[in-house]
């Protein structure tokens, strides 16, 4: 049975492979073609086997609070993927470029001159109330002066088609693993497409990244010893950090394989013995890397890390105290920062934000409540918004006291209605809203991965994509159409 | 390679072993009991104490007939000696292993032991178990096969090997000393063919009567069975074979040189007993003291491979004083102390 997409309805919203018209858009005309020649049944014949291939592959995440501590949960992958022309996608890729080397010249430059500060751009109390930034780190020159190696920015299209900046990720992000095995996958199952389109390869993150890191090595001589730095199996994003490690030949290590010796070098514990370490990425959070420094009670870092890394004995990637530009109410200063450093325009816009921390902003928030999104400043995740149109009058108050007392927590933004895929639910096809994570890598060069994550949220007109709460995933195509 | 990891596959090797031993073991009972006359049967209770596992199950609430001592020794998840347990053990290890394991070892294990898991009620019953043992022993055994074929011979390979071979000739005297607490008066006549179909049938659970033949073309005796399955220096689950394999790994090792001097004790001791002349308790205790060899021979290894743990020293401060019985005691904890994940 073939489908019908004049039935297919995304009315008041932007569908990513369907236009106004209901006729298929130019980057996704063979698909939506292929699509329609399969039918229903076939395409869910072949959902059965990307999942079957998935549970092979041992493609999972891990959640924790299911009854039997954590657990394994197969990746979930909706096959029909997300599509994106080429030329577009050459305008975003120089938008996260230009991004991500304006956050590094800012985060350099929050731990030396504050010159930002002094030419009136950046106000200084910000500085001092983020949560991530790190005393520790003032003074200290990470190798070519870049904190943020490797970025996950948040990406969303809005209903007028327009492609906005929602956050940008610069302590661990994650999500790069799937997107590799997304497109293993869908290569798998709808071979035909990749035959007559031309489809960007994805796959060279882990050698690109591999560059990245080595070329952050302190010593010069020989191959550099690059290690993946794991809390261990119970973490959510363990499948992760065992691919990547796998992927670019390295070991994956715990904080009690290493250890700091008397001369401020650290070194991993292995049957030849302790052997130097030169780069590490890192998947622990800045709070929990060295107990000396950081929590004292943290058993996954490595006591007299940072002092090893302040010495330039070690690179670690991202460095520390990068996560000070992960703040939302930074985030609203990113266009500001662009100008500032780069005497450049920003590309991408940023999602319009009204900061809490400025009475005539706070104002407005607090009387249009109802159509606004909360968001806190260090939050991620989805936790602790107020979605001023789904509230009730009782949260709307409860809110209105919290930005009241501390303002300096809070942004707020209007309601995005995100776009939305073809996706397979129900045995048919239904449209459902999607994000996109893409991931930017600063060394010597940056690179950007082509495409990105796609994340989908399944149940029916919801925003929600994260994975941990019923979010599921789509294969990213960036394709080069003729004209 | 991380000392860690060294450790975590030393583990998992030995985890896999022992389930495949395990079955083996369970096997050679029932099928002694079978053989004896029913005067003197001893039971189930005495695969208890040969595979060290006194303390744990007395401290169950199982009581000492077959069908308690069987579920112990099979199917009880915590105890790290059990078929099962020892899978979730080997299992638990790979699980942090990844990055070193084929894929396919990982993904079988894991299919195995779901399996071996819901089949489980059935294998309680007597009927079914051999089946059930057969097929454990077999999927080990494939996914040894799995993992000569397809692994790398590196570092992980080499540790793979060691707890595999150190595990396999401990298990082999385990199942050794099944035989010698059947304690039926070696010298009555009435019952010397008993006695002869009771060490062919050992030859048979260790998949080595066959293999006997070959090598010694006589009749099976006791002195030439006993001889074969201790010191033969080619049948690959004899215990002598299992440590000259030891040896031949740990010379890929750096830093081998004081587990080699354990080593060589070890290997001295089993080619130097006078096993003509050993009675049944005297087999028994011989097999004690072989154990005890290959215990610091493992102690030697943690010390140069893995990373210190504060209780493994402690432990071995017991074991320099150990008596046999204390010996088996140490077990237990030892393997209370392996890393699980």
């Amino acid at each position: 049975m073939s489908i019908d997409w004049t039935t297919y309805r995304a009315s008041g919203l932007h569908d990513e492979l369907i236009g106004p018209g209901g006729g298929a858009r130019a980057a996704g005309r063979a698909l939506i073609r292929h699509l329609s020649e399969l039918g229903c049944a076939e395409i869910g014949v072949r959902q059965q086997a990307a999942e079957l291939a998935i549970k092979v592959m041992g493609v999972t995440f891990t959640v924790y609070h299911e009854q039997g501590g954590s657990i394994d949960r197969a990746w979930p992958l909706d096959i029909i993927p997300r599509i994106i022309s080429a030329k577009e996608w050459n305008r975003i890729a120089a938008g996260l470029k230009q991004r991500v080397a304006a956050l590094n010249n800012f985060i350099d430059d929050v731990y030396h001159a504050q010159r930002i500060v002094k030419d009136g751009v950046f106000p200084l109390e910000i500085i001092g109330s983020s949560r991530n930034f790190r005393p520790h780190c003032v003074g200290v020159n990470p190798p070519q002066g870049v904190w943020a190696h490797i970025c996950g920015t948040d990406l969303v299209r809005d209903k007028d088609g327009t492609v906005y900046v929602l956050e940008d990720n610069l302590r661990v992000p994650s999500g790069v693993s799937y997107m590799i095995e997304n497109r293993q996958v869908v290569k798998r199952v709808l071979p035909e497409l990749f035959e007559s389109s031309s489809i960007l390869a994805v796959d060279d993150y882990p050698a690109a990244l591999h560059e990245m890191l080595a070329s952050l090595a302190p010593r010069r001589q020989g191959l550099p010893e690059i290690v993946v730095l794991t809390p261990g199996i119970y973490n959510s994003a363990y499948f992760e950090h065992s691919y990547l490690a796998r992927q670019m030949g390295c070991e994956l290590v715990e904080g009690r394989d290493l250890a700091v010796h008397e001369d401020d070098c650290v070194y991993m514990q292995t049957i030849h013995g302790w052997r130097r370490v030169d780069v590490i990425y890192r998947r622990i959070d800045d709070d929990f890397l060295d107990p000396e420094s950081c929590r004292a009670d943290s058993t996954l870092g490595v006591p007299g890390l940072m002092r090893a890394w302040a010495k330039g004995n070690v690179a670690l990637a991202n460095a520390p105290g990068a996560g000070v530009a992960d703040d939302k109410l930074v985030y609203t200063y990113v266009p500001d920062m662009i100008r500032y450093y780069l005497d450049e325009d920003p590309i991408l816009p940023n999602v319009p934000s009204w900061r809490c921390s400025q009475p005539k902003d706070l104002e407005h928030v607090l009387q249009n409540l109802e159509q606004l999104v909360v968001k806190p400043v260090d939050g991620s995740g989805g936790y602790g918004m107020l979605m001023g149109p789904q509230s009730s009058q009782r949260e709307r108050n409860q809110f209105a006291a919290q930005l009241k007392a501390a303002p300096r927590n809070f942004i707020a933004q209007p309601v995005i209605t995100l776009s939305t895929v073809p996706t397979f639910v129900n045995e048919r096809i239904e449209p459902r809203h999607v994000d996109l994570r893409p991931f930017i890598l600063s060394g010597p060069s940056t690179y950007v991965t082509t495409g990105g994550l796609t994340r989908v949220a399944l149940p029916e007109g919801s925003l929600v994509v994260n994975s941990s709460q019923g979010g599921g995933s789509k294969d990213t195509w960036i394709v080069a159409t003729e004209n | 390679m991380l000392s860690r990891v060294a450790e975590n596959i030393y583990w998992f090797a030995r985890y896999l072993e022992r389930a495949e031993n395990s079955a083996r073991l369970v096997n050679v009972n029932a099928n002694l009991l079978l053989d004896l006359p029913p005067e003197y049967r001893p039971g189930w209770l005495p695969l208890i104490d040969i595979t060290g596992s006194r303390e744990l199950f007395d401290a169950s609430e199982r009581r000492a007939e077959e069908r308690d001592v069987v579920h112990f020794l099979i199917a009880e998840l915590d105890n790290p000696g059990s078929i099962l347990g020892s899978l979730r053990f080997a299992r638990e290890n790979a699980r942090t292993l990844r990055d070193v394991l084929p894929n396919e070892v990982w993904e079988h294990l894991n299919e195995l032991f779901m399996e071996i898991k819901e089949e489980l009620p059935g294998a309680l019953n007597k009927r079914m178990r051999f089946k059930f043992l057969q097929k454990i022993i077999r999927g080990m055994q494939t996914l040894t096969g799995e993992l000569e074929g397809t692994m790398s011979r590196n570092d992980a390979y080499t540790l793979m090997m060691l707890g595999r071979n150190l595990e396999r000739a401990d298990m082999t005297s385990r199942i050794i000393d099944v035989r010698s607490a059947q304690l039926v008066p070696a010298e009555s006549a009435e019952l010397t063919n008993f006695d002869t179909i009771q060490w062919v049938n050992l030859l048979k659970s260790l998949s080595g009567y066959q293999m006997y033949r070959l090598r010694a073309r006589t009749r099976v005796s006791r002195a030439a069975a006993l001889e074969f399955v201790l010191r033969d220096t080619h049948f690959p689950r004899a215990c002598f074979f299992c440590l000259q394999e030891v040896g031949t790994f740990l010379r890929a090792l750096p830093r081998s040189a004081a587990v080699m001097g354990s080593l060589a004790a070890a290997c001295s001791f089993l080619k130097n007993a006078d096993l003509e002349r050993l009675d049944q308790p005297g087999l028994h205790e011989h097999i004690d003291l072989l154990q005890l060899h290959i215990n610091v021979v493992h102690q030697g290894i943690a010390r140069s491979f893995f990373p210190p743990h504060v209780a493994a020293e402690a432990q071995m401060q017991a074991q320099t004083t150990s008596a046999s019985v204390e010996l088996r005691a140490a077990r237990v904890t030892r393997l209370e102390d392996a890393p699980a994940g």
